[in-house]
């Protein structure tokens, strides 16, 4: 039953995945990058992770891709068209990099004696991350406070008008 | 029962399509989306290994990199704006003032 | 008390120190002030400790004050002590009062010039250098002095840098200096390698005591000798100062006839020991000052600048000194060097008295008829020129009669003739000085002469107390024959006592009446010829130069040794700057330099092509990177590396 799950779950993701490097129209990219993010929801659930899945949810397939989504309006890049590439040489590379990369990456994760077989059990997912986040991880927790409202700031900055 | 090599595995597909879409798209926003999709796969992986391990220390790691994410989109999406003030919306190689 | 002599050098280091830092803020008044009064202090100092010596038995006059540890390094080891004997302490007033005089002169003659604070710092600069060249008990600490008086020369001479001559004369004495510097430098080390100890106290007794092979001691000798020669002035390294009188004229006075030049002589009458030990250092001395002294007095006398004159005349008078010292007549030089240093520096103060009066003129023959304009000024040149040409009862008279006799008993009779005859020459010129400025009618521009003038008190009272010394001072040192002692020589036996050369005042005193005589004769006959040629009997020099035209032009230009000089060291020298300057400087420096400029652009312009611009490139960089990493780390695994 779970693997069933997963399969379909992982297929979903990876067709997603290639479909937002493939679609020429911005808006259906965005689209396929929100099936993408609710498929990993869906396998964070079944790792045990439900408060990741919950927040995967919230941050990225609403807001983030919100966020995306009013960019491309407010700029009107529904319909923009990629000119030819001038500099092919970048796909074909880029592509053959990946391959490798792929092959590489895939070769380590089987050969490494660390990926054993997953336990069954349930975690007290929120109460421990809580626990965690104001214990041993404070400093780290309070300096993305930080990052954030820098962003916030940076942000506001480089989007706004230049006055002249 | 799915053993963790799977997931792992489709981590690395996630990650290697992302790459491959910064490399081979020219439109920004697309670029961005990319790069997105790549700190997911690696989010994966960390969830992965923190079941495997039975380590909180993965899940509150995914935690920081959604934040920093939210962060960079955020940015990302300013500069974004800020390039298709000047012209630039299509292309991110018509962004190549910097060159020596 | 004597171990209080620290203070001698403190107050002009603190006038360097307070003038050189606070100057520009103090203004003119306080500045001038506080320098000389530094000096005056240190005047009284060194007054003090004379009072101090006097009051010991004349074995002990010996003291030395530690300051501190200076040099530590392996086996060599220099403290930092002051000696006060009778030789330092005579060195150490005459350079304390001569300058306490003549800085107070140089606050009226510099009046209006620009830089005044700095011209004051330099002056106790050089004040400071020369007491720690004195004072020293070691070859470093009067190496220290040695060149630091030579730094301080070199900028009061082109004190007025901006103009040409000053600028070029202050490199020509810094260079020359250089020349015996290196010598001088070389024998200290030599004397290291010997006696294993740089400090007076070890050194001289070792000398003599035939540690030392002749070789090695006529070496340490002669390389000490070349620096004495460079510092004062002697043939062949006196080029520099005739150029020097470039400088303002109180430091004429001060530096270049008074003391610094004189440094020379206070070293080898302080390391005495060293020349006896070697057989030919000793005549070496005698003879190059024997001719320096000939050669400087025949130049003096056609001379037609003021200073000029003064300058071959300090020359001259130097040789004197150097005449006694390789006689071994030690104590007649420090004699003759404290009479010149007061009759020299009042001749210099009187030019500048004259030149001030005239605007700067400074050609004796556009002078003349200053008698009753400048009263007080024409009084103490008379005084100073009577002292220099060796009159009767004024100083210069007892020293040179010292030299002289010191000079008969131990060289014979060829130096003493050639002192003789220079006493002569020097008589002439001093008095051909003295008819030509003051007397006859006025032969410059009228509208200046008329405007001539004594100078003011502050210039004055200087002027005064030299002439009283130039008179007076030489009742320190009466002949042997007049049976009344000689105080100053009295007084240096001790740092003398070891000479080994014999023979001391064995003249009968008849021998010594009849060169008194002689001298005074030859003297007699200078003035003489000078009141004929250039008073009695005008326009007859005038004939005279033109029909020994010949004669006129190889004296007026100081046998021409400048120009030799200039053709077989200068202009080689040049030409070897000029085809370094011009081939391996351009070829090899700018080229090595400019290649290298070029290949790190050429390498630039390569690397800037990696520079694209697009984002996607630098990805691509990137991810080329992982896939090596990651490459890297599994061939590690697999393969074991």
């Amino acid at each position: 039953m779970e693997m069933v799950v997963f399969a379909v779950l992982a297929g979903v993701a990876v067709l997603a995945g290639l479909g937002v490097v493939a679609q020429r129209n911005v808006v259906h990219s965005a689209l396929f990058l929100l099936v993408n993010f609710a498929c990993l929801a869906g396998l964070y659930i079944l790792l045990n992770a439900q408060f990741l899945a919950v927040v995967q949810i919230i941050v990225y397939a609403t807001a983030i891709v919100v966020l995306f989504l009013f960019v491309v309006m407010l700029l009107g890049m529904e319909h923009a068209r990629e000119t030819p590439d001038l500099r092919p040489y970048h796909a074909i590379a880029g592509a053959a990099l990946g391959a490798l990369l792929l092959g590489g990456v895939v070769w380590a994760f089987v050969a490494s004696p660390a990926a054993a077989a997953i336990e069954p059990g349930i975690v007290s997912d929120v109460r421990e991350i809580g626990a965690a986040l104001l214990t041993d991880f404070s400093v780290p927790f309070e300096l993305v406070s930080v990052v954030l409202l820098v962003a916030l700031i940076g942000a506001i900055v480089l989007a706004k008008t230049r006055l002249q | 029962m799915v053993p963790g090599e799977y997931y792992l595995i489709l981590s690395a597909a996630l990650f290697v399509t992302g790459a491959v879409g910064v490399l081979v798209r020219r439109n920004p926003l697309v670029v961005f989306m990319s790069v997105e999709m790549m700190l997911n796969a690696v989010n994966l992986t960390l969830v992965t290994y923190a079941r495997v391990w039975d380590d909180v220390a993965g899940r509150v790691f995914v935690l920081l990199v959604m934040a920093v994410a939210a962060a960079e989109v955020a940015i990302g999406l300013a500069i974004i704006v800020a390039l298709a003030r000047h012209g630039i919306s299509a292309d991110v190689d018509e962004a190549n003032l910097l060159k020596g | 008390m004597l171990d209080y002599a620290w203070l001698i050098p403190l107050f002009p280091l603190v006038g360097v120190l307070v003038n050189g830092l606070l100057g520009r803020w103090l203004g003119r008044r306080v500045v001038a002030a506080l320098a000389s009064l530094a000096v005056a202090a240190s005047f009284v100092a060194a007054l003090v400790m004379l009072v101090e010596l006097l009051g010991l038995d004349p074995e002990s006059r010996s003291h030395v004050v530690p300051l501190y540890r200076w040099i530590v390094s392996g086996d060599f080891q220099v403290e930092a002590r002051l000696l006060i004997d009778p030789l330092s302490i005579v060195m150490a007033l005459v350079v304390t009062g001569v300058s306490a005089l003549i800085h107070i002169y140089s606050a009226a003659y510099m009046h209006g010039e620009q830089y005044y604070e700095r011209y004051f710092t330099w002056l106790n600069l050089f004040v400071l250098m020369m007491l720690i060249l004195v004072l020293g008990d070691s070859f470093v600490t009067l190496y220290v002095g040695w060149e630091g008086v030579g730094l301080s020369s070199f900028l009061l001479i082109g004190y007025w840098f901006q103009r040409e001559a000053p600028a070029k004369a202050a490199r020509k004495a810094f260079l020359v200096n250089r020349v015996g510097d290196l010598g001088f430098a070389l024998g200290i080390m030599l004397i290291f390698a010997t006696f294993g100890s740089v400090t007076y106290a070890d050194v001289l007794p070792a000398a003599l005591s035939g540690l030392m092979t002749p070789g090695t001691a006529t070496a340490i000798a002669l390389l000490l000798l070349a620096g004495a020669v460079a510092k004062s002035a002697q043939f062949p390294l006196h080029v520099w100062l005739p150029d020097a009188m470039e400088g303002p004229t109180p430091v004429s006075a001060l530096i270049h006839a008074a003391t610094m030049v004189t440094a020379g002589v206070y070293m080898i009458a302080r390391v005495h020991p060293l020349f006896e030990a070697s057989a030919s250092a000793l005549s070496w001395v005698l003879w190059i000052g024997g001719l320096t002294a000939f050669f400087a007095a025949t130049v003096a006398v056609v001379q037609r600048d003021l200073k000029r004159i003064l300058a071959y005349s300090t020359i001259s008078q130097l040789g004197y000194m150097f005449l006694a010292l390789g006689a071994g007549a030690y104590g007649a030089a420090i004699f003759h060097l404290m009479t010149h240093a007061f009759f020299k520096a009042l001749l210099f103060l009187c030019a500048g008295a004259v030149m001030h009066a005239l605007d700067g003129e400074l050609d004796i023959f556009k002078m003349g008829g200053l008698r009753q304009k400048m009263r007080w000024t024409f009084m103490t040149t008379l005084a100073g020129v009577l002292a220099l040409s060796g009159v009767p009862l004024f100083s210069g008279f007892f020293s040179k009669e010292a030299i002289l006799a010191g000079v008969y008993a131990q060289a014979g009779l060829l130096p003493w003739l050639l002192g003789l005859v220079t006493a002569g020459i020097t008589a002439f010129y001093s008095f051909r000085l003295l008819f030509v400025v003051f007397y006859g009618r006025s032969r410059g521009e009228r509208r200046r002469a008329e405007a001539a003038h004594d100078p003011s008190a502050l210039m004055l009272v200087p002027l005064i107390l030299l002439a009283v010394l130039a008179i007076v001072g030489g009742y320190l040192g009466l002949p042997h024959v007049l049976g009344l002692g000689n105080a100053i020589e009295a007084f240096l036996e001790p740092v003398f006592a070891g000479t080994t050369l014999t023979g001391h005042a064995a003249a009968s005193s008849v021998i010594e009446w009849l060169m008194i005589a002689a001298a005074v004769v030859v003297v007699a006959a200078g003035a003489g010829l000078a009141y004929w040629l250039y008073l009695a009997r005008e326009g007859l020099a005038a004939r005279l130069t033109k029909g020994a035209e010949g004669v006129h032009n190889l004296l007026f230009n100081a046998y021409h040794v400048d120009t030799v000089y200039t053709t077989i060291v200068v202009e080689p020298l040049r030409s070897v700057g000029r085809a370094l300057s011009e081939t391996v400087e351009v070829m090899g420096v700018d080229r090595a330099a400019d290649g290298l400029a070029e290949l790190v652009g050429a390498l630039g312009t390569g690397v800037r092509r990696l520079q694209t611009g697009l984002v996607r490139n630098y990805a691509l960089g990137m991810l080329a990177g992982v896939v090596l990493l990651l490459g890297y780390f599994l061939a590690r695994i697999l393969i074991g590396w």
